[in-house]
């Protein structure tokens, strides 16, 4: 089991019952279990989409899409069977949120699947969740078949005449397949290559048929959303970004953890109250403030808004919400060579900017790191990373370039303190014994 | 070719979970691993056989998840990730003493079979670094004391 921290600036709504056993159903019943379906059941499927609207819940995953008005895309009549996948993947670098919802209020999660399905009139939704979290996949089978046996799946939930089946699904290793449309090809059992888009999943996803898929902590707030109202939840964060959300911090800070904030919350002021500062009595020099994906901030950016809007406009993005800190004893050359090294793993091969360019871009990094870079390599990583931009299937291939790109223009002179062979002057490491620089 | 009663009753039960049979592919390539240790050529032929699927289909999905391989591991396959997170807080010092511990390095494995190690990306405990798994249990905040000390933990237990 993870730890659990808190801070008093915590505004507790979907982790609102973690650490209070709320895995056992009747636990969950004892804690507003389950009646927010049954509100949904009464209110209509036109009226609970409207309710998720109002709340501004936008995707939690790392999109920050409106979830009201994704679920707004399917269309009422469909050919084909329509389907809720709830993704589980969880495996952007920074983010270790989800992973505490399937752990704490895993009823949360089946609740919220129930009435995304609900509302689009769909009949199957599947939980997906990153092979790696075994014992996770295990809390979720139980508490499926506890909804099961119980009458809260299957035919006619409720009393209400309506069937529903849900059914957890495990991966087998792989970040891209967390990227949506190609966690519907491993779902259909294949490779994780993505889908060109459009059409999109609402419309054309899981065997071809209409398909709502939301990130887990987004499926998790819709229950909470339901019971207390759309505007409330809105209020809770800032216009057009509602509500609270799980931020992971880690790195060079004293107190890492998963704390839930509202949108909108500061983030010197994550860092210092919430993080208890920079560690080992050190500096802050950058922060990747949504996962790993997104550009990076300098100490002097981070007097910011963390909701998507503010993030948005000053270069960034809030992403998964995976926080990372960076004190002045990082090297930044080498954190972007394991970030690239990531990407270059990860990537799923299909488009060629982003399988040549994250190769590319690791050697270069690689070589670079280890004293024998040249003055050209700085502007041609930035260059190979704007040429993989918006260039493929799936955002993978921005997810490599945006770090590159923001990386060398806000840390040039770091950059070029590894030229001419000087040594980096943060480590005496050569990259080549660099673990995570290895090539596969 | 019959796997466990627990697993035939597993596939058996998921087989009518999806509308599309092949779904049921990457689950059960995981779980059947999980009982033989590594995907052997009888364990995919068998998948194959039973979701209409031909072996080099088969084939061409494991190649894409990193947790399935056609190599045998350790009975205890030790992953140690290294990426951003863990890495900033000293997941380089407790990967060297892991290998430091066991005498191998990346992909590799003791001669008695005992144990495998891997560097691994992130296994989602960001917060909660340097991390390690070893199967599927999670290792966290970790020193390269602590992690030797749990390495040979798993020593003693598979003795005894």
């Amino acid at each position: 089991m993870a730890d659990l921290v808190s801070h008093p600036d915590e505004v507790k709504v979907v982790s609102r019952r973690f650490g209070q056993g709320a895995a056992n159903l009747d636990r969950y019943l004892e804690l507003d279990g389950y009646k927010a379906i049954q509100k949904a059941l009464a209110m209509g499927a036109d009226a609970v989409i409207n309710e998720v609207k109002a709340s501004n819940l936008r995707g939690r995953g790392g999109a920050g899409f409106p979830t009201g008005m994704k679920w707004s895309f399917v269309p009422k009549q469909a050919a084909k069977p329509k389907y809720v996948l709830c993704n589980g993947d969880e495996s952007e670098p920074g983010t270790c949120k989800d992973r505490l919802i399937f752990e704490q209020d895993p009823h949360s999660l089946i609740e919220g699947v129930m009435i995304a399905a609900f509302s689009i009139n769909s009949h199957q939704g599947y939980i997906y969740l990153r092979g790696e979290y075994r014992y996770l996949i295990e809390i979720m089978e139980r508490a499926v078949a506890d909804a099961y046996a119980r009458g809260f799946l299957g035919k006619n939930i409720f009393g209400s005449g309506y069937d529903l089946d849900i059914f957890v699904h495990s991966g087998a290793g792989a970040y891209e397949v967390g990227e949506e449309s190609a966690l519907m090809e491993s779902l259909e059992g294949k490779r994780g290559v993505p889908r060109i888009r459009p059409p999109f999943p609402a419309v054309v996803g899981l065997y071809g048929g209409p398909t709502i898929i939301n990130n887990a902590e987004t499926l998790a707030s819709v229950p909470h959303i339901l019971l207390g109202g759309g505007e409330w939840f809105a209020n809770l964060g800032t216009p057009k970004n509602g509500g609270t959300r799980l931020f992971s911090l880690s790195g060079c800070v004293n107190r890492p953890g998963v704390y839930e904030l509202p949108l909108g919350y500061n983030l010197k002021k994550l860092i210092e109250e919430v993080g208890g500062g920079v560690w080992k009595g050190r500096k802050l020099k950058a922060v990747v403030p949504g996962g790993s994906s997104v550009p990076i901030l300098k100490a002097d950016e981070c007097d910011v808004n963390l909701d998507f809007d503010s993030l948005m406009k000053i270069g960034t993005m809030l992403g998964s919400g995976g926080v990372i800190v960076l004190d002045d004893q990082t090297c930044v050359v080498r954190f972007l060579l394991r970030t690239i090294s990531f990407y270059q793993h990860e990537s799923c091969g299909w488009c060629i900017p982003c399988r040549e360019g994250t190769d590319w871009l690791k050697k270069t990094l690689k070589r670079f790191h280890g004293g024998g870079g040249v003055a050209k390599d700085i502007d041609n990583l930035a260059y190979l990373g704007e040429n993989m931009m918006g260039r493929t299937f799936c955002p993978l291939g921005d997810a490599a370039a945006m770090p590159v790109i923001g990386i060398v223009k806000k840390f040039r002179e770091e950059f070029e303190a590894h030229l001419d062979g000087r040594p980096c002057p943060f480590e005496a490491k050569e990259a080549s014994e660099l673990v995570g620089a290895r090539t596969e | 070719m019959q796997f466990s009663e627990k697993f035939e009753k597993r596939f058996a039960a998921w087989l009518t979970h999806y509308p599309v049979k092949r779904s049921v592919l990457v689950p059960s390539l995981l779980y059947v691993q999980d009982e033989l240790g590594h995907l052997t050529d009888e364990a995919i032929a068998e998948l194959a056989a039973r979701l209409d699927l031909s072996v080099l289909e088969v084939n061409n999905v494991i190649s894409y998840y990193s947790l399935l391989t056609r190599k045998p591991k350790g009975r205890y396959h030790v992953q140690v990730c290294t990426n951003i997170c863990c890495m900033l807080r000293g997941a380089e010092e407790v990967y060297e003493a892991a290998q430091k511990k066991l005498g191998i390095g990346h992909k590799q494995v003791t001669p008695d079979a005992r144990f495998s190690l891997e560097e691994v990306e992130c296994i989602g405990a960001c917060s909660w670094g340097p991390a390690m798994q070893v199967n599927y249990d999670y290792h966290e905040k970790l020193t390269p004391e602590a992690a030797e000390r749990i390495l040979d933990e798993y020593r003693t237990k598979d003795t005894q």
